[in-house]
């Protein structure tokens, strides 16, 4: 049973994830200098699949390398890159490494990444992922081939809450849960009201769904606007990074701005725990983990 | 006749839906939007990348077909019943029937056929055992 099922199915402690930064070189020392940060803080992260449509080291051997260094992987899968028989085949490659950790999600566009002329494929859309995970785990394939044993997968979906149609985006969630997922980590979000519909409406209709909204540390407004501008479906309000920008310590603001970001989002019915994205990879990690209560942990530096 | 049927389908529904002739049509239950001129062709609902204007991540100029198929559905005059099937789990596309005609697979329930696997445990709510706490 892997440490996130444990916590939000059989505890009522908080869930905390962190995004394995996407990897390029570096071997295997790299890696265990993004673990040294992470793993004090966190109970698992989020091993990307060609984040931003920008090709890295695969999702599933940088899950592996995680697992080596002593860090639970939530291993993401997106439809963009690979079709039905290869996103089965990284879920029983994760199954034969003990990962059960898996996201699956449908996926920026290749017009996102720096590779825009490729073939994009979405031979399946993020809630037939869901469901093609879910099917695995009854011990067969999608074509009904046997699978023994079957493996295990505690698998989990992600929702935008802040795109339109914003009202739909509730049902959608649900959707992917009734394919089969059991949490839900959300897109980050700049508008609180709409993250506060989505949480309630989620809460109400499946209160056994658990939500994990996102929340991303920078060091100022350039990173906001970029965002902003470029990452497909973050919309940041112009007073939200106005806030930032006009501050006398810029730095000190953005800050405060994901503090309170955490608290609120802490706050919401249904909400189980914080996705926290680092871009600033200084010492307000720390800083921002002790603010909301988390003590460091050494055990998963064991290896 | 079965020769012949795709082309008169292509011919009528292209210039209306700007059908890609899937061969599966599902029309009906998305305001009669068609969901393969989403440019990722999906088929569950609007992805993650819709921008705050309602437009499509991928094709600035274009409102997202499931932004618009989300306010066609209500504005239109539908059966409610194909309202209602705006949410529903639709199974991966099988690809040996594009380009075929989906009057044709609709009439021989060929449309309905869906992989072994998904048949057993997506169509089958018992099967679903993670999924008791979901309140109807």
């Amino acid at each position: 049973m892997s440490i996130v099922s444990e916590i939000l199915e059989n505890s009522n402690e908080l869930l905390f994830t962190a995004e394995f930064p996407e990897f390029d070189s570096g071997g295997m020392e790299k890696i265990a200098k993004h673990v040294a940060r992470i793993a004090p803080w966190f109970d698992a992260a989020n091993s990307t699949d060609n984040t931003a449509a920008h090709a890295h080291a695969s999702n599933l051997s940088v899950a592996i390398a995680m697992k080596m260094h002593g860090v639970e992987p939530i291993l993401q899968i997106v439809c963009r890159d690979k079709n039905r028989l290869a996103i089965q085949a990284d879920l029983m490659g994760a199954s034969l490494h003990g990962i059960e950790n898996v996201a699956m999600l449908t996926g920026d566009d290749v017009s996102a990444g720096d590779e825009p002329e490729a073939r994009r494929v979405f031979d399946l859309d993020g809630p037939q992922a869901v469901a093609v995970a879910k099917v695995l785990t009854t011990g067969q394939y999608m074509s009904g081939r046997k699978i023994n044993p079957a493996p295990n997968f505690y698998i989990s979906a992600v929702e935008n809450p802040a795109a339109p149609p914003f009202d739909y985006r509730i049902q959608r969630a649900i959707k992917k849960h009734h394919a089969g997922a059991r949490y839900i980590q959300l897109q980050i979000c700049y508008h609180q009201d709409r993250l506060e519909s989505f949480c309630a409406g989620v809460a109400a209709q499946a209160p056994g769904f658990h939500i994990i909204p996102s929340v991303v540390m920078v060091k100022n407004e350039k990173a906001l606007n970029f965002m902003n501008d470029k990452v497909p479906g973050i919309d940041i309000p112009p007073s939200v990074i106005a806030g930032v920008a006009n501050s006398e310590d810029p730095s000190e603001a953005a800050f405060q701005l994901v503090l309170e970001q955490s608290k609120h989002a802490l706050s919401l019915p249904g909400v189980r725990g914080l996705h926290i994205i680092d871009f600033r990879r200084d010492d307000s990690l720390e800083r921002l983990m002790r603010e909301l209560g988390r003590t460091p942990k050494n055990n998963l530096l064991a290896n | 006749m079965p020769k012949l049927l795709p082309l008169v389908e292509d011919a009528i529904k292209k210039p209306i839906w700007g059908c890609q002739m899937c061969g599966q049509c599902v029309l009906h239950s998305t305001g009669m939007v068609c969901p393969m001129t989403c440019p990722k062709t999906l088929r569950n609902g609007p992805c993650g990348g819709v921008r705050e204007n309602g437009h499509c991540e991928v094709k600035p100029e274009m409102q997202c077909i499931w932004v618009k198929a989300y306010e066609r559905k209500e504005k239109l005059p539908l059966p409610q019943s194909w309202r209602d099937h705006y949410n529903e789990l639709r199974p991966p596309v099988d690809m040996r029937l594009k380009g075929t005609s989906s009057w044709l697979n609709l009439l021989t329930k060929r449309d309905q056929q869906k992989p072994a696997g998904w048949q057993a445990v997506i169509e089958t709510p018992s099967a679903d055992q993670g999924n008791k706490d979901v309140e109807a």
